[in-house]
C-alpha cells in the first residue's frame, strides 16, 4: 500500500523517466526570452508576434485603482471570446513590461487571477491573442502607493 | 527541494475553480543585498497544468510575478475524482510538481 507522498514520488520519477526516454507527456516547456526582457507593452507583443491589439469589451482586467503595495497587486483578467490561443498581462512602466503568458486549450475558461509585482503607478494591460492571429486588450490605470522592485 | 504547492479546487457545476499557492523567492532582479549588488534574478518561468495527465494549460511567467506566487484559473467539464497536477520550473532549472483532486460538490 503506497501512501500518497510514495505515489507522487512515483509518478515523478516515472514522468522523469519518460521526458528522458523523449516521451514527455506534455509540451516542452518553452520560455520566450526576448519577449520577457522587451521593455515596452509595443516591444513585448512585437517579440511574441502579435498583432497590433484592438480595445475589446471582450477582454476584462480588474484590479484595485490604488495598489498600497507595489510587491502584492491582485489582478484578475480573462476574456469571453472564442478560440483564444494566448492571454497575456502586462505592466507599461515595469522594467520589463510582459509578466505573464498564459497558453490555453478548450477545455480552459480564459479567466484568471495572479498576484503582481509593479514597480510604479502605469497602464496595465491583458491582452487576448486569437488562433487566427487577431489580438484584443483591455488597459486599466493603476496607481502604486510604494513601488514592488526594491521590496 | 522548494516546498510543495498548495492547490485547492473548487467545483462549480461542470467547472472547476483551482487557486493555487506557490512557494518561491521570485528574485526580480532589481534588488540590491547589504552591500550594493544586485541580487540576480531567479524566478518560475515555465508553469504546466496537466488534467488527468494531459496537459491542458502552460503559462510562462516573468520576473513581475509576486513572490510565492498565488494565481487561479477554471476549467471546463471537470468531474469529481478528475486529477489536476501543476509543474513549474524555475530559471535555475529546479522543478517540482504537485497533485490535487476535484472532490464532489
Amino acid at each position: 500500500m503506497m501512501n500518497r507522498r510514495q505515489t507522487l514520488q512515483h509518478s515523478w520519477a516515472v514522468a522523469t523517466l519518460l521526458g528522458t526516454a523523449g516521451f514527455m507527456p506534455f509540451r516542452a516547456f518553452a520560455y520566450d526570452k526576448a519577449a520577457f526582457e522587451a521593455k515596452s507593452v509595443t516591444a513585448a507583443l512585437k517579440a511574441l508576434g502579435a498583432s497590433a491589439p484592438v480595445a475589446s469589451a471582450d477582454v476584462t482586467l480588474q484590479g484595485p485603482e490604488i495598489a498600497d503595495n507595489g510587491a502584492s497587486v491582485l489582478l484578475s483578467f480573462g476574456t469571453s471570446l472564442p478560440n483564444i490561443k494566448r492571454v497575456l498581462l502586462l505592466v507599461e512602466k515595469n522594467p520589463s513590461a510582459l509578466v505573464a503568458s498564459f497558453s490555453v486549450s478548450p477545455v480552459v475558461d480564459s479567466q484568471f487571477s495572479l498576484r503582481i509585482k509593479m514597480s510604479q503607478s502605469s497602464e496595465v494591460y491583458a491582452v487576448a491573442l486569437t488562433q487566427d492571429g487577431k489580438a484584443y486588450f483591455a488597459k486599466r490605470d493603476i496607481k502604486v502607493t510604494l513601488g514592488g522592485c526594491g521590496e | 527541494m522548494s516546498e510543495a504547492s498548495r492547490i485547492r479546487i473548487v467545483p462549480a457545476g461542470a467547472n472547476a475553480t483551482v487557486r493555487v499557492l506557490m512557494s518561491h523567492d521570485m528574485e526580480s532582479g532589481q534588488r540590491k543585498d547589504g552591500s550594493g549588488k544586485i541580487i540576480p534574478a531567479w524566478h518560475i518561468q515555465d508553469v504546466t497544468v496537466l488534467l488527468n495527465g494531459k496537459s491542458v494549460m502552460t503559462a510562462e511567467w516573468g520576473t513581475a510575478v509576486a513572490k510565492n506566487p498565488f494565481w487561479q484559473f477554471t476549467l471546463k467539464g471537470t468531474k469529481a475524482g478528475d486529477k489536476v497536477a501543476i509543474q513549474w520550473k524555475d530559471s535555475r532549472g529546479d522543478t517540482r510538481i504537485d497533485e490535487a483532486t476535484v472532490g464532489s460538490i
